[in-house]
């Protein structure tokens, strides 16, 4: 099982956890995982075609899982998820 | 017997060429000149020197002359008050091995006398020295750095929570202009946060209140209030006129403006950005590592990007996440340390936690990448539009 790292904008689709264990060998299927034990969190992420949005970044560890292989990147049970979506509050 | 101070001097010019202050200048103007040493006490050197001199108190002529002349063929002209303690100072060098060392004629007094130029060195004052004494003290600081502090320019979005922690310790720290941009008034819902605006100013424009909390800290800081908000016909002037900006904006629009503004302009942009519990921040040096566009290529919609005053943020948080920017931007000014400049930090308060991303620059980025057609644009429709198209169900 993969850490999954849930943003606070997300936490309260997330049941407000922090963060979620979910499975899977990929970054596709561990947000499918994700999503389907919190279909809330994948209303907020995923396009009406189960894509991720374009807003949505996705780090496995501390890289920016675009520039390795995107959903195809491979996950460990070691590995941490991050979903980071921007944020603009400064006030 | 021993030989006199008039012998030594006769001596030393038996082995010193002199060179006429008028041969000097004219070497020194097209850019031809030697190096020049000026052995004067610090005293005398603060009044005024050569223009490119380089100050070598005679009592560490020996131990620092290496470092500053590293080959012993180079030509130095070694200059004093009046041509003598030169001229023992050159006789030095010459036994040090030196092979090509000559002595300024009359010194720095005769150059002056026959209106030659001079360059007179900056310096704090007593009251500086004592102020900024503990940056002083810092080898990666000293008098130098903070005279750079002393001439920089800071221009910060928002005197609110992020701007309010930042602009106050850029003033203390003596950054000598802090440009402050916000149309808003002081609120009591903003106290819990907004350290630099007291009870007594409710209703007072934000940067009004500021720049009172900095004249009693600070004086000598320069504070320009713009009291508006940044736009696409105001940010260009308004940027140009700073050496970096320190982004404390609550909305989207004005934080892709700003990043557009600051390439356009090539002006270093410290970011952070902050809800509840958790901050991120990060420097983007033009086209000198990544953009906020290539960490953040569109903004999320509105319900995915509360502003903290829909979603609330904790007080204390605005502290540690304006006073990381307000660290970064003394940095970049100075030039010293690893900024965040390719790294996004993730304070998360809450579990107490920093997480470091890497942050690549995008060589897709339309705004800093090759094939960027970079203008500004309306920035409200474009983060209005780009937010409800996409979750309107558009492809990834």
């Amino acid at each position: 099982m993969s850490t999954v790292k849930i943003p606070p904008v997300l936490r309260q689709a997330a049941g407000g956890e922090r963060t979620v264990e979910a499975k899977g060998t990929n970054v596709g299927e561990v947000l499918s995982a994700l999503c389907e034990a919190h279909p809330a969190i994948g209303k907020q992420i995923l396009t009406s075609d189960g894509e991720l949005h374009k807003f949505v970044n996705v780090y496995v560890n501390d890289e920016d899982a675009r520039l390795m292989q995107w959903t195809d990147t491979p996950v460990g049970d070691d590995d941490t998820l991050l979903i980071l979506p921007a944020m603009a509050g400064g006030q | 017997m021993s030989p006199s101070y008039q012998d030594l001097i006769a001596a030393a010019r038996e082995v010193i060429p002199e060179v006429e202050p008028a041969d000097v200048a004219s070497r020194v103007a097209s850019g031809d000149g030697p190096l020049i040493i000026d052995v004067r006490e610090t005293a005398e050197w603060d009044q005024g020197h050569l223009p490119g001199a380089v100050h070598i108190p005679r009592g560490f002529l020996e131990s620092r002359i290496g470092g500053t002349a590293p080959d012993s063929d180079q030509e130095i002209l070694v200059s004093c008050a009046s041509g003598q303690r030169s001229l023992l100072s050159a006789q030095t060098l010459h036994h040090m091995g030196f092979t090509n060392v000559t002595n300024l004629a009359g010194g720095f007094a005769r150059w002056k006398q026959n209106n030659h130029p001079v360059e007179v060195p900056r310096i704090l004052s007593a009251a500086q020295r004592s102020r900024y004494s503990r940056h002083i003290l810092i080898p990666e600081v000293g008098e130098e750095g903070q005279m750079k502090l002393l001439d920089s320019k800071a221009l910060l979005i928002g005197a609110g929570g992020l701007g309010s922690p930042a602009a106050y310790y850029l003033a203390a720290a003596g950054i000598g202009t802090i440009g402050l941009v916000d149309d808003d008034d002081v609120d009591e819902s903003n106290l819990q946060r907004q350290i630099i605006h007291t009870t007594d100013r409710v209703g007072m424009n934000k940067g009004e209140s500021a720049k009172q909390a900095i004249a009693a800290l600070n004086p000598e800081v320069q504070v320009n209030v713009h009291p508006f908000r940044v736009n696409r016909d105001n940010v260009l002037d308004l940027v140009s006129q700073y050496d970096i900006i320190v982004d404390g904006a609550d909305n989207f629009p004005t934080r892709y403006l700003l990043a557009d503004a600051s390439l356009m302009t090539n002006t270093p942009l410290v970011h952070a950005s902050i809800l509840r519990f958790e901050g991120h921040a990060s420097v983007f040096n033009p086209y000198d590592g990544p953009c906020y566009r290539c960490l953040f290529p569109e903004p999320p919609p509105p319900d995915l990007a509360p502003s903290c005053g829909e979603a609330g943020v904790l007080g204390v948080l605005c502290g540690v996440m304006g006073n990381i920017q307000a660290t970064e931007a003394i940095k970049v000014l100075l030039g010293i340390g690893d900024t965040l400049s390719g790294r996004l930090l993730i304070y998360d308060a809450l579990g107490m936690t920093f997480t470091e991303l890497k942050v690549r620059r995008d060589p897709d980025c339309p705004s800093c990448g090759p094939n960027a057609d970079l203008q500004l644009r309306d920035y409200e429709a474009w983060c209005a539009g780009v937010g409800s198209h996409d979750h309107a169900g558009a492809s990834a």
